[in-house]
């Protein structure tokens, strides 16, 4: 009680506003200048931009869902791409059949689908938060390369279902017509659409941060740095991971319906396993366990394949350089050299 | 006497395929404080991580309030009252003090108020990493840890190695306080001139077996020459 009284003095309320160390300056610069971009890309007129900065949003917001299980929880899940199709997928049908208005699943007694975002979201965080625990329970009965190997494996068989269900177009994907909506705000404006990625962006870290913030999260980093000991304080270290895990599925999956609305179509390589790739590429370039390395990393990959992916078709050679200067030289990622390597959590 | 609240009965333990004990036997009532002892090597940690789970003992018994548990997980053991104090102050360094207090912590006697009463340079140092801590500090944190689970039974092992004079001074009153306070201890130790005058109860390890057990003033100085090579 004492601390919460504490807390709304207004010295207290300002110190929480006020950044107190180089990283969460850097931090702050790094929303501001996506919003700051965003903002002038519009006033430019330069929508691709715009969307650009959304996209960053939305990779940035799936590679804070991946950091919460592999920089934090040390799981390193090759199969983030699941949960992000998941998400796709949902926003996919629920529009698809919104639009033609018939069943879902062609299943008779099934509702007709739906465009609100709000149902969609509450479908992905379900679906999401329940493969989560699925693939989480069984993976997490493994360890190292097998647990690599094992997330992936589950990854694959989503990706070939994908694939080979042509009711919602197989491996040509399925296009979202109308994109899906809010209630009282213009999801079709690019500005306005980018302001909800960077909001739910913002939620997904806040989330993050009070998660490691709190003893559930002082736990995930004992289990993380050495399960054997936190077990003999009396806490199975199985569950506290495997409830991140799950969290970090949901987050990745909400990701991935926005990322399906911001394209106005989702495919099979939602699913792939190079997106599970791209997402721990990602984090590392950004900083594993930092918990604004996902926007940095997310920023710094987007750049170079929309920039080097123009001038040459060998972008990922100059990525494949920098993460080998990253891991070689700058263990705390891109936040790492900027920052030093004090953790922010 | 009452009921043991510990009983080890001639277990054995393996590290794969080699045998670290081979036949330990020791038994400890609530409100004792038992030490074991033995020179490097002799299986006394080893004894330590059989009774927590983590090297579980492939035959004997180990019993903790009348239970059997041998076969159980490390985080059961635990949960039954059991704390550690593992050898070589292993406190989650990328944590503040404060995180590695709390975050396991159950509800009971001891909060972080009477840890810090207990390890005054703890309150002193609550928002800090605990990396940045001196060894002495983080082996207050790791016993300050370990209470904070309100265990019946602390089992504290090497807690006093490595660590200047002045600083075992205040470790050893901690572990004096704790007894008068009627916590039940294991205790691992090569401090003769500490141990002798606090413990109830010892036993000396040779060569993975528990050869020698008694009160600390039967503890002759043939004895202590032969096993403990002081």
């Amino acid at each position: 009680m004492t601390t919460v009284l504490n807390s709304l003095k207004p010295q207290a309320l300002v110190s929480t506003l006020i950044p107190q160390t180089r990283e969460h300056w850097i931090n702050l610069l790094l929303i501001l200048g996506l919003v700051g971009a965003a903002l002038l890309a519009q006033y430019l007129g330069e929508r691709f931009y715009v969307n650009l900065a959304s996209r960053i949003a939305i990779i940035a917001m799936a590679a804070v869902g991946l950091n919460l299980a592999l920089g934090f929880g040390g799981m390193v899940s090759f199969g983030h791409a699941a949960f992000f199709g998941l998400g796709g997928y949902v926003a996919g049908i629920c529009a698809y059949h919104a639009f033609n208005m018939n069943p879902a699943l062609g299943i008779g007694f099934l509702p007709e689908g739906t465009n609100q975002m709000l149902t969609i979201w509450a479908f992905t965080l379900v679906l999401s938060g329940l493969l989560g625990l699925a693939i989480g329970k069984i993976s997490l009965g493994t360890s190292g390369v097998y647990f690599i190997m094992i997330t992936l494996a589950f990854a694959q068989m989503f990706y070939y279902f994908g694939i080979s269900w042509p009711a919602y177009g197989g491996e040509d994907g399925l296009p979202i017509y109308l994109r899906n909506e809010l209630p009282l705000i213009d999801t079709n404006n690019r500005l306005t659409f980018f302001f909800v990625a960077a909001a739910m962006l913002l939620i997904s870290l806040w989330l993050s941060q009070r998660l490691m913030g709190s003893r559930f999260g002082a736990a995930l980093t004992m289990a993380r740095l050495n399960p054997v000991r936190l077990a003999t304080t009396g806490v199975d270290p199985q569950p506290i991971k495997l409830m991140a895990f799950v969290i970090s599925a949901m987050i990745t999956a909400l990701a991935g319906a926005l990322y399906a609305d911001l394209n106005g179509f989702v495919g099979p390589n939602m699913l792939s396993w190079h997106f599970s790739g791209e997402l721990i590429v990602i984090v590392i370039l950004g900083g594993v366990g930092r918990l604004y390395g996902p926007l940095a990393g997310a920023i710094l990959f987007v750049l170079m394949e929309t920039w080097l992916g123009g001038v040459t078709r060998y972008w990922q050679f100059w990525l494949g350089l920098i993460l080998l200067g990253v891991v070689l030289f700058a263990r705390g990622g891109l936040l790492g050299l900027l920052a030093g390597r004090d953790k922010d959590v | 006497m009452s009921n043991p609240l510990l009983t080890v009965e001639q277990i054995e333990s393996f590290y794969g395929p080699s045998q670290a004990l081979f036949g330990v036997d020791l038994e400890l009532h609530a409100g004792q404080l038992v030490a074991l002892m033995g020179r490097n090597g002799m299986g006394k940690s080893t004894t330590i991580r059989s009774i927590f789970g983590m090297t579980p003992a492939r035959t004997g018994t180990i019993q903790f309030n009348g239970k059997a548990i041998q076969k159980m997980a490390p985080h059961r053991i635990a949960q039954m009252g059991l704390g550690l104090v593992p050898e070589g102050r292993r406190c989650f360094r990328s944590l503040s003090v404060r995180e590695n207090l709390i975050a396991t912590a159950v509800p009971g006697e001891w909060t972080t108020d009477k840890v810090e009463a207990l390890f005054p340079r703890l309150a002193e140092r609550r928002n800090q990493s605990a990396n940045t801590l001196s060894g002495g500090e983080q082996q207050m944190l790791a016993i300050g840890r370990a209470l904070m689970t309100n265990p019946k039974l602390l089992v504290l092992d090497e807690a006093t190695e490595g660590l200047a004079p002045v600083i075992r001074k205040e470790i050893w009153k901690a572990v004096r306080e704790l007894k008068s306070r009627g916590l039940s201890i294991l205790l691992v130790d090569k401090s003769l001139k500490e141990l002798m005058p606090i413990a109830d109860h010892c036993v000396v390890l040779e060569k993975g077996r528990s050869v020698w057990q008694g009160q600390p003033g039967d503890l002759t100085e043939d004895l202590t020459n032969r096993y403990l090579g002081v």
